[in-house]
């Protein structure tokens, strides 16, 4: 009896510790309700447990899933094997949270919400963590990761478009709303790309005259930075202002859809924030540039645009494109607040949502604005670091 | 022949390069010394108008450099740097495919110059033309950068401290590399370096260079022997001058035939080695003279130890 005894010792002295906390924390997690039962979308509604709302098969498949997701968490070193068992984890918790709905939901009745409770929040959130930490040990190259997100993207999409998860809230609201949600959908990323076109048009040549002339640099840089320290809100409502009056002074600028609420100011004020971080990592990217190599270009007869092009940007673009990667995920959040001046956009749902205090519509506006920013981050990130290999 | 007349470099109130005449002749490499901030590099950079002089001119084989468009004279002559400066995001090829491909050359004219280069700087082609400068040892980028400043079939190559980040042995070698590699290509040469061990070793003639301007322009041996400023001496070191003027001249040169036999266990010495190498070789021996050998094992003649010193010899 000793030997396997002291095994079992050793054992749990290698026992994984960011598992454990995982472990610990899903343990008590697991104890919160599970969804929320409302009789419509505004009133508190009853909490009730996994057990309680779900079919004894699936609620055994989701606590087994979660279970050797636990086990794995705590035991399993491959990166590979935890991964997978914490999306198959995440993937049976979704499963149960639409067999709950479809539990709940009277036959026919539209104004009943069943919302997902604290345990199905936190469980998630404590896969995801796994399955991040899994990741970054995992270091997947930039293809892979591209991979991934198409994978996610796409079963994530075939999942919503089964209908299974129909009757859960934030599908109920989207079904009120699925016509506006694809115009929002649309107006968010023309707002943050077209914000962010514009200001790459612009911030590339100043970051280029501002790098040839260092005393230029000072200044544009602290001007940049004191647009960016203006929160959204108050930089929205300074340029309703001037917007407004210039529409009015204006026709023809108002006939092109100037105006001191809208779409005008929403864009101005993106790009105005989107400035700062291309421009200061323009700088920063060909000030990088290994000054022998520019030599070496120049010495052997190189005109200066085939130095520009061919060495010098070329070798900032890695920096460059971390600057516009912070720049448009700041800019698909900045859009949201863009719906308070009626520019549209996801956060037309959100502040909607905040009025009627609906959290289900808040998250119709939340939950698109974070995939959509993380998706962007990813891509550009992939592309960044694709770029970067081969070179030192 | 590269002509530098009156050339001069001013920065504001600051002279940079005072006046500055020499003549460095075909097919051969002159070589440009002093202390740091002497002006070597601004001399070397108005050459290929990387710099644009104050005053004076420069003419490679009668032509003034200033009737060119600088980025056009700059593609026919060669121009390697310390650091070499290989484009960290292009291949070997594509780095010393870059003056071709400026010039407009077939891609198929580049790709055999490309390959011809790399044997001739002996890194195989099949194993690096296709690595990243980050890839590849120090010593082995620095031959990149000097094939890729061959690479335009130029009949000038400027140089400045092209050698400078190497170590003493992968620097010695790659000092008898160009020494070679000048010699089969026939081109004309300026090079800049701080070490004048280096100067010594690779110029026919050595420019000496102090706060701007050019103190003396000889071969190695007249710097030594009759320097004609102080800082001339200064710089040529004068606690060994003796030992530097015997590392001028070869073996072969200074050997005398032999006239009988009695040299029975005389130590051997390569015809390469200098007079200084022999010498050592003398002293470490306890010998009084030495034989000669050539490339292939054969006797060409001794030395005996009088003759050496007669070499080192003021004169
Ligand atoms: N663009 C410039 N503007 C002002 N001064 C300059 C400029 N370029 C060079 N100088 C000055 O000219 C002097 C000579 O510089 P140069 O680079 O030719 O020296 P060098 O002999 O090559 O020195 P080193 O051995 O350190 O390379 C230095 O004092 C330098 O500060
Ligand atoms: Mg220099």
């Amino acid at each position: 009896m000793a030997a396997p005894r002291r095994l079992d010792l050793a054992g749990l002295r290698r026992l994984d510790p960011l598992g454990t906390m995982l472990v610990l924390a899903g343990l008590v997690a697991a104890r919160l309700p599970f969804v929320i039962d409302k009789a419509n979308r505004i009133v508190p509604g009853d909490p009730r447990p996994l057990f309680e709302v779900v079919p004894w098969t699936a609620a055994c498949g989701c606590a087994l899933a979660l279970l050797v997701a636990g086990v794995a968490a705590l035991a399993v070193r491959a990166p590979g094997a935890r991964l997978a068992v914490a999306v198959l984890a995440l993937a049976a918790l979704a499963f149960a949270l639409g067999a709950a709905g479809d539990a709940l939901t009277p036959a026919g009745n539209r104004v009943v919400r069943i919302a997902p409770g604290a345990a199905f929040w936190v469980l998630a959130a404590l896969l995801g963590v796994l399955a991040a930490d899994a990741l970054a040990r995992l270091a997947p190259g930039p293809a892979a990761r591209v991979l991934a997100l198409l994978l996610t993207v796409l079963s994530t999409g075939i999942a919503l478009a089964s209908g299974h998860f129909d009757h859960v809230s934030v599908m109920r609201e989207y079904a009120v709303n699925a016509d506006r949600f694809t115009h929002e959908a649309w107006r968010h990323v023309a707002l943050a790309f077209g914000s962010l076109g514009a200001a790459m048009v612009v911030a590339l040549p100043v970051g280029l005259v501002c790098h040839r002339m260092p005393r230029l640099r000072a200044a544009v840089i602290a001007a940049l930075n004191v647009v960016q320290t203006v929160p959204a809100i108050a930089l929205f409502g300074i340029l309703m202002a001037p917007l407004g009056a210039l529409a009015a002074a204006l026709p023809a600028a108002a006939h092109l859809g100037v105006a001191g609420i809208g779409a005008a100011p929403a864009l101005l004020a993106l790009f105005l924030y989107a400035l700062l971080p291309i421009v200061a990592n323009t700088v920063a990217g060909l000030a990088g540039v290994s000054p022998a190599a520019v030599e070496a270009a120049r010495g052997m007869g190189m005109t200066r645009g085939q130095i520009l092009a061919g060495v010098e940007f070329v070798l900032a673009l890695p920096v460059i494109l971390s600057g516009v990667r912070i720049a448009l995920v700041q800019n698909l959040g900045l859009v949201t607040v863009a719906a308070l001046i009626g520019a549209g956009g996801f956060g037309t749902f959100v502040f909607q949502g905040i009025g009627q205090a609906a959290i289900d519509l808040v998250l119709l506006g939340a939950i698109p604005t974070v995939a959509l920013a993380f998706g962007c981050a990813v891509l550009l990130d992939a592309s960044i670091e694709a770029m970067q290999r081969g070179r030192a | 022949m590269i002509s530098i007349e009156g050339l001069s470099k001013r920065y504001g109130d600051l002279t940079v390069v005072d006046d500055v005449s020499f003549e460095v002749e075909s097919r051969t490499i002159a070589v440009v010394v002093g202390t740091s901030g002497s002006g070597k590099s601004t001399l070397l950079r108005m050459i290929n108008r990387l710099v644009e002089p104050s005053a004076g001119r420069v003419l490679i084989d009668g032509q003034d450099v200033a009737a060119e468009p600088p980025h056009l004279l700059r593609r026919r002559i060669g121009y390697a740097i310390q650091g070499h400066g290989l484009f960290p995001h292009r291949t070997v090829a594509q780095n010393i495919a870059t003056v071709p491909r400026l010039l407009g050359w077939p891609e198929q004219r580049i790709g055999a110059r490309v390959a011809e280069l790399l044997e001739l700087l002996q890194l195989d082609p099949g194993a690096f033309a296709g690595k990243y400068p980050h890839q590849l040892s120090g010593g082995q980028q620095q031959r990149v950068g000097v094939a890729r400043a061959l690479a335009g079939d130029p009949k000038v190559l400027l140089m400045d401290e092209p050698f400078g980040a190497l170590d003493p042995i992968i620097r010695a070698k790659a000092q008898d590399e160009l020494l070679a590699i000048q010699r089969r290509l026939g081109i004309t040469v300026v090079l800049v370096t701080h070490d004048m061990d280096e100067a010594f070793k690779l110029g026919a003639r050595v420019a000496v260079m102090s706060q701007g301007r050019l103190l003396q322009f000889d071969r190695p041996a007249t710097l030594l022997t009759r320097p004609e400023d102080p800082f001339v001496a200064r710089m040529t070191g004068i606690s060994d001058r003796a030992l530097k003027l015997l590392s001028l001249t070869s073996a072969r040169d200074a050997a005398v035939a032999d006239d009988g036999p009695g040299l029975g266990d005389a130590p051997q010495v390569a015809a390469t080695a200098s007079l200084r190498e022999v010498l050592s070789e003398l002293v470490w021996r306890g010998a009084t003279r030495a034989t000669v050998v050539d490339e292939r094992g054969q006797a060409c003649g001794s030395l005996a130890i009088a003759d050496i010193l007669a070499h080192g010899r003021a004169r």
